[in-house]
């Protein structure tokens, strides 16, 4: 089994408590981890990548082994101590960000 | 008797104010959605125990909620707002052209009479409509693909679509309104579009009187009188009495004509309100007294009104989605600020005190008068 962390704010809106727990088919990648995570929690789509481009957003970020994977093809092998649930697949909110808008 | 339930979007979440038909005593039930940006919530006509919200961040993108027990609990909808065919380009602030891009949605309109049906006005600006309780939606594209759509441009706050009105007089009929595009109409409900911005006369783009690049912030009409509307443009109060055929400037004696709310009182369709607001540069009230002025002869006259609220020291802003009216006989009149207030006036604007005074920048402001 994978094991995803997830923000605080993500874990909210999926009404997960803790880390998440995924049966990933096939190879383990940022794409396989994140179709199985929006399979298993459909309130995430859309707030993780792009709906269309599939696409990370700008201001998330993929953690494992202490290695910011961000820039990685989503379809590259991830570590095998992530493929084999010893180590987390941390998705990150940035520090930086939000909003500049003036006048909602 | 009746009850009052305020919807408030704030830039942490959303909360839901309560009280009798007195008006009084307030619960507050929130934050909703904590932490999130809400932009806006609001509840159906048809069914008023459906709401729904636009919840986003820049981290996570948009989220909608729908709730069908009044607010008190809330599932997640479809949030998949993706642009008909080839979206195109639009105009960028340095006039060079810019891919549209979905960023938000500003605004949720119901149906007046379908609790399934609601309208959505997104940045990039768009429409879209679900008809099954927000679980998917579609662009009505006939709006951007006007034939103007290249030479809209982003105002201050983005390119955002953030008025819907539905005439209550004909289901075919939609008014919108678009930063920095101007205002649109369509009569055969949202397949064809025309632009309603005659009379409107802008300084700050290059053709003051083009048929689009107007920045208008606000438009409110009266139900029983669906032709005649109120527009509080970046400046310039106006009016059109022919469904935006024609507008014509009615800011007669305001201290500044720049603002971004406008709303007419619920049995008085000539009795209208709005705050000035400094300047497009000082988002405040003038002299730092917080004034809500009001017009009960359709605009040009206006008179302030101050009675509780702040009138030396006050440095707030009060966004386009953030005043609203109850329908009881003393009709009530509410606005929300960016320091986090939402006042009430409980007797048409004479006097006003806040319900609460410390919740997060306050985005929008609807009001149901529940039976």
């Amino acid at each position: 089994m994978i094991t995803v962390v997830l923000p605080a704010h993500l874990r909210t809106l999926a009404r997960i408590s803790g880390e998440v727990k995924l049966d990933v088919k096939g190879p383990v990648t940022q794409r396989s981890i994140l179709d199985a995570l929006e399979a298993a929690y459909p309130p995430l789509r859309g707030t993780i990548r792009d709906h269309v481009t599939q696409q990370r957003r700008p201001f998330v970020r993929f953690f494992a082994c202490q290695e910011d994977l961000s820039h990685e093809s989503p379809d590259a092998p991830l570590p095998a101590a992530v493929a084999s649930g010893t180590e987390p697949f941390l998705i990150v909110g940035a520090i930086a960000g939000g909003s500049l808008n003036l006048a909602a | 008797m009746s009850n009052i339930r305020v919807l408030v979007g704030t830039r942490k979440g959303a909360f839901v104010l309560t009280s009798d038909g007195k008006r009084e005593n307030w619960q507050v039930d929130g934050p909703h959605f904590a932490g999130w940006e809400v932009y806006h919530v609001k509840g159906s006509p048809a069914d008023p125990n459906r709401l729904y919200a636009s919840q986003s961040s820049s981290w996570s993108g948009q989220v909608i909620q729908r709730s069908s027990d009044g607010g008190k609990t809330w599932e997640t909808v479809d949030n998949k707002f993706v642009y008909d065919g080839v979206p195109g380009t639009h105009q960028w602030y340095d006039g060079t052209p810019h891919p549209w891009e979905f960023k938000r949605v500003w605004h949720l309109e119901p149906s007046l009479t379908d609790p399934d049906t609601v309208y959505a006005g997104i940045e990039d600006a768009a429409l879209f409509r679900s008809t099954d309780g927000a679980k998917s939606w579609q662009e009505l594209s006939g709006l951007r693909g006007h034939g103007s759509g290249p030479r809209w441009q982003p105002g201050a706050g983005g390119m955002c679509l953030h008025t819907i009105i539905l005439d209550p007089s004909d289901p075919a009929r939609i008014f919108i309104a678009i930063s920095a595009a101007g205002a649109f109409r369509t009569d055969d409900g949202g397949t064809t579009w025309q632009p309603i911005n005659r009379g409107l006369h802008s300084l700050y783009i290059p053709e003051p009187t083009a048929e689009v690049g107007h920045c208008v912030h606000r438009i409110a009409m009266h139900r029983s009188r669906p032709e005649v509307l109120f527009m509080q443009k970046h400046w310039d109060v106006m009016r059109s009495d022919n469904a935006g055929d024609l507008w014509t400037e009615v800011s007669g004696n305001l201290p500044t004509d720049f603002g971004f709310v406008i709303d007419v009182h619920a049995h008085e369709p000539e009795t209208v309100y709005v705050v000035p607001i400094k300047s497009d540069g000082e988002h405040y009230p003038p002299e730092g007294k917080l004034r809500v002025y009001r017009s009960r002869t359709g605009g040009n006259e206006w008179e302030p009104l101050t009675k509780g609220l702040p009138q030396r020291d006050c440095y707030v802003n009060v966004l386009r989605d953030a005043m609203a009216v109850d329908s009881l006989d003393s009709c009530g009149v509410y606005f929300g600020t960016t320091g986090g207030q939402v006042y009430l006036s409980p007797d048409a604007g004479d006097n006003w005190a806040p319900i609460v005074r410390d919740l997060p920048a306050v985005l929008s402001v609807e009001v149901q008068t529940l039976q």
